[in-house]
């Protein structure tokens, strides 16, 4: 635990630093490098610390008569390696692509400050030194924001984003209130052995899941989301994605699971009905989005959504008392939140790239890249198909350990789960199949076909450092996916602690499968269905260019013999998702298109226009915004009254303050 | 001993698929042809078709890459492997736990998914009308089956297709559920071979097509591949078809050489019927409208749901 804590005091101390170097031409490699051995350290110490017994710490800082307690308990190393490795590879990343930044000295102080925070909600026990962590990831992530404050849309972001994040705290504080009862003990201890009425817990949970959902995105918080997420540079919008997002996700764990105690079956209501409506909207909302960095922002909202299914899940599950299924589903819900730092964080790198090679974000504008960008293509590929839970891709492994929970699920004795789990299946399998999707769309928008513009026929590949980030993360994408069992042996000790349960294990199963209850109900081996199609590949190659014909001959495209249609005549990002915009989005969205014809004889172009309404913002957040502005209109009046008038406020303000203390006494 | 017997029924399974896809193709199209009053081609056209295929010099677009020359053997591959994994004449074999049927449904889903990047690979416009439809398609075709594998695993308690398989083969009765999985089942696998009434597998030169626009930029070898990837998918859905509702004669555990011949010519006749039906379906309704066939899949859904539903209601037993 010391260690820990040195480390994180070692990365603020490099925040100061940074401010130090500022100036230095070599200061972004310094600190980049810097922050890359502490977070390397610090996840190696949280993946070999995993199974050791808790260690705690006490520091006389925070509230006087309470100290900051930090703690190092399963769950906290499972997420503190999460983080790190998100951290570590980030930095690796930033090694190549800080270079590109225009004002480094707004990136360099923030960023390891940004991972001391995050490192330190997760080890954190105490309330008081959880929401100080909390509000400095808040803090630093908006500072990291705008970095390019110049752009309009940062500016509006940022806003959005405090507004979100002060909400966000003031929900987890107003839940620790009640989770501590009066006694002003805010250590976790106390508050475990700390037990509330129902009707307060309900109270509780649903601040836990505004609180922290609100920084995970879960719908109808995401808002702020996928603004802020793309506004920062690329490898923060790596780590806000694949990383912060799952440090909430740590909130809502230790809060459900761990410290309000046991669960009433309906506490996994909320997490089933947002996350189910998280998953399925939020990709969406992705195949609606034309900016490469935003369709990713919202694919985490809609993986945000499938971990929180896994988690509600696994709080059904341990309020039934099926321990072992709730261990399931919470190594899923797990799993899935490392799986997703990894394809996450690659897709954000090769973004960055594409950002950093050609200066376009949007789709409409790019194109044709795999040729300038390969390995980076290849990266961003490998790490499209893992996100759309495709075997034998890391995203499939903790997909299929999810429909596998749902497949227990039948168990459960209470009416309302039986008819919700099964419609939950349902949108987790959507989400699926629309990821594969969204991500089709988004690779070959990106990089496939003809270049659309002429920056991208000037694009060059990305530098060694971006490159060797995004293969590492890439790669580990495969391993997950092939060797899954090592994860799920892993995150053991996890479930054992929080839900007193756990899966078969995972290594004493022969030839390294992986069984999520038992043999016979089902089994998956990613390792040998890869070696099945990568040996099956390669043999069908080598034999068809032995026994067939190997010749190649090169030619324009055919295109049914139209081969004269210019470049603008390919589907762009827009028309690949117009058929899905056509059945699904006309109920969410309301799209609509209106072809506007010139009349004949005028040789004006023909136009399409499509309109989409975002419900959330208009039915949720427009009227708030619109009754605030009404409001503050009004209360403008005040500002400007004669001193007479503003005497006569202070003498009625008096007058009602005494009558209520007359009535309260 | 016994693992090599056990290593060559899971190799003659392997063997079998791909050796049976091409005549089931075949089948299909000379039932269909005779049901339409024409003689149509032998039933071994399509193995002719692959050979002068495999032979002829691959032309590529100047502007395609590496992903697109790629893409035709790891289609093959992927939809090869998840044929193998479907129990045909025998269930429990060697490597049948490798992947349930939940993997199966995914490693087409990878096929589908190499597929539609490399069909967008050169830019061109069907490329992009076919993918775009196809990506449609699956996103709630895959759903859809999700849902049937969901109804059949909770019956059977298992999702692994050989437990499943044997567990069919001793049960007695009839469910509602089971019934609503087969019809979804049925949608699905018309929807996700391209058949009628979701696409036309026949025609070329039609903005209607939505799987032959996406190979349009294919020739010689690749071709010859992606085409015996879209024979191996149909029968691998006929195949999980038969092995979940029709495990008549399918061997389960160690049997005799009678018992092989006798599942053997089992499978045979399903692959001969299946294909007639579906020549039958395919000759007497018409092709549906792009933008009609969600309603079609959302039925697949709802029944696979309803079917689900039931089973968790009663309890899952």
């Amino acid at each position: 635990m010391p260690t820990v804590l040195v480390c994180i005091a070692g990365l603020l101390g490099l925040s100061v630093l940074a401010i130090v170097l500022a100036r230095r031409p070599a200061s972004s490699s310094i600190v980049y490098g810097l922050c890359l051995a502490v977070s390397l350290f610090l996840c190696a110490l949280a993946v070999l610390s995993i199974r050791q017994a808790p260690s705690q710490a006490v520091l006389p800082l925070g509230l006087p008569w309470l100290g900051a307690h930090f703690r190092l308990d399963p769950l906290a190393c499972a997420f503190l390696a999460i983080v790190n490795f998100g951290a570590a590879s980030a930095s690796l990343y930033a090694l190549g692509y800080g270079r590109h930044e225009a004002e480094p000295a707004r990136v360099l102080p923030f960023y390891p400050a940004f991972l001391a925070a995050m490192n330190l909600v997760v080890v954190a026990a105490d309330a008081y030194s959880f929401l100080f962590a909390w509000e400095l990831m808040s803090l630093t992530s908006w500072a990291l924001v705008m970095v390019h404050h110049r752009r309009a849309e940062t500016g509006y972001a940022g806003f959005v984003y405090l507004i979100m994040a002060s909400f966000g705290t003031f929900a987890l504080l107003f839940a620790f209130g009640l989770l501590a009862g009066t006694h002003g003990d805010y250590a976790f201890e106390a508050i475990r052995a700390h037990h509330l009425s129902p009707g307060l817990a309900a109270l509780a949970l649903m601040l836990a899941v505004a609180g922290a959902g609100s920084k995970a995105g879960l719908i109808p918080l995401h808002v702020w989301l996928p603004l802020a997420h793309p506004a920062a540079p690329s490898h923060v919008s790596a780590l806000m994605s694949g990383v912060m997002t799952k440090v909430a996700i740590y909130a809502f764990i230790r809060i459900a699971f761990d410290l309000m105690g046991n669960p009433d079956w309906w506490w996994s209501l909320p997490a089933l009905l947002l996350g189910g409506a998280t998953a399925a909207v939020g990709v969406l909302y992705a195949l609606m989005e034309t900016d490469l960095k935003r369709v990713l922002a919202y694919s985490t909202i809609e993986n945000v959504g499938i971990i929180f299914i896994a988690a509600g899940l696994a709080l059904a599950f341990k309020a039934n008392g099926f321990a072992d299924a709730a261990a399931l589903a919470l190594t899923a819900a797990l799993f899935h939140g490392l799986n997703h730092m990894l394809f996450k964080s690659t897709l954000f790198f090769g973004a960055g790239s594409v950002i950093a090679a050609t200066g376009e974000r949007n789709m409409e504008r790019l194109g044709g890249l795999i040729h300038r960008m390969p390995v980076s293509a290849a990266a961003f590929l490998v790490a499209s198909m893992a996100i759309s839970a495709l075997p034998p891709f890391n995203g499939f492994a903790s997909e299929w350990l999810i429909f596998q929970g749902i497949l227990v699920s039948p168990q459960l004795p209470q009416m309302g789960l039986k008819l919700l789990v099964p419609a939950i299946g349902v949108l987790l399998a959507l989400a699926a199949a629309l990821a594969a999707a969204c991500f089709v769309r988004a690779f070959a928008a990106t990089y496939l076909g003809r270049a659309r513009t002429e920056a991208v026929t000037r694009a060059t590949e990305t530098d060694p450092w971006s490159l060797c980030a995004m293969l590492v993360c890439a790669a580990l994408c495969l391993l997950a996916g092939i060797l899954p069992g090592f994860v799920i042996d892993w995150l053991q000790p996890v479930a054992t602690v929080l839900v007193a349960g756990h899966m078969p294990p995972q290594a004493s199963i022969p030839w390294l499968s992986i069984v999520p209850v038992s043999a016979s109900r089902s089994s998956y081996n990613g390792l040998l269905l890869f070696s099945f199609v990568a040996a099956t590949a390669c043999l069908a190659a080598a034999a068809i260019h032995r026994f067939a014909s190997h010749v190649v001959r090169k030619a324009p495209f055919w295109d049914c013999g139209y081969p004269g249609l210019g470049v603008v005549a390919q589907y762009s990002a827009t028309s690949l998702a117009q058929p899905l915009r056509r059945v699904f989005a006309t109920v969410v969205f309301a799209a609509r298109e209106t072809v506007a014809m010139p009349p004949p004889g005028d040789p004006r172009p023909a136009s399409l226009q499509r309109f989409l309404r975002d419900p959330v913002w208009d039915f949720a957040y427009a009227p708030i915004a619109f009754a605030v502005g009404t409001s503050a209109t009004l209360l403008n009046h005040i500002q400007f009254l004669t001193i007479r008038r503003y005497l006569g406020f202070v003498f009625i303000a008096l007058v009602v303050l005494l009558v209520v203390l007359a009535i309260w006494g | 001993m016994g693992m090599i017997a056990a290593l060559a029924a899971q190799l003659g399974q392997m063997l079998l698929v791909l050796a049976l896809a091409p005549a089931l193709t075949g089948l299909t199209r000379k039932m269909k042809a005779r049901l339409q009053r024409r003689i149509g081609p032998s039933i071994f056209q399509p193995y002719r078709d692959l050979r002068r295929l495999f032979g002829k010099d691959v032309v590529l677009a100047d502007n395609s890459s590496w992903l697109f020359r790629t893409a035709p053997y790891l289609v093959f591959a992927a939809t090869w492997v998840a044929a193998a994994l479907v129990p045909t004449f025998q269930a429990g074999l060697l490597f049948s736990w490798a992947g349930d049927l939940i993997a199966i449904v995914a490693l087409l889903g990878a096929a589908r998914f190499v597929q539609a990047v490399a069909a967008l690979d050169t830019g061109t416009s069907f490329g992009g009308i076919g993918v775009s439809r196809e990506m449609m398609i699956a996103s709630l075709a895959e759903p859809a089956m999700i849902m049937v594998v969901f109804t059949v695993a909770l019956v059977a308690g298992s999702t692994q297709l050989s437990t499943i398989a044997a567990f069919m083969a001793d049960m007695a009765g009839l469910r509602v559920s089971l019934a609503m999985a087969l019809v979804a089942l049925v949608i699905v696998a018309l929807a996700e071979n391209t058949r009628i009434p979701v696409d036309n597998p026949s025609t070329h030169l039609e903005v209607t097509m939505v799987h032959e626009a996406m190979v349009l930029e294919y020739s010689g070898r690749h071709l010859a591949l992606i085409e015996w990837a879209s024979s191996l998918k149909l029968l691998l859905y006929i195949s999980v078809i038969a092995c979940i509702f029709f495990p008549f004669g399918l061997v389960t555990g160690a049997a005799g050489l009678s018992a092989y011949a006798i599942s053997l010519l089992a499978y045979l006749l399903k692959v001969i019927v299946a294909s007639l039906l579906l020549a039958t379906l395919e000759t007497v309704i018409a092709k549906m409208r792009v933008f009609r066939v969600p309603n079609l899949l959302g039925i697949a859904l709802m029944l696979g749901l309803l079917g689900t539903l039931l089973l968790f209601v009663s309890g899952g037993m």
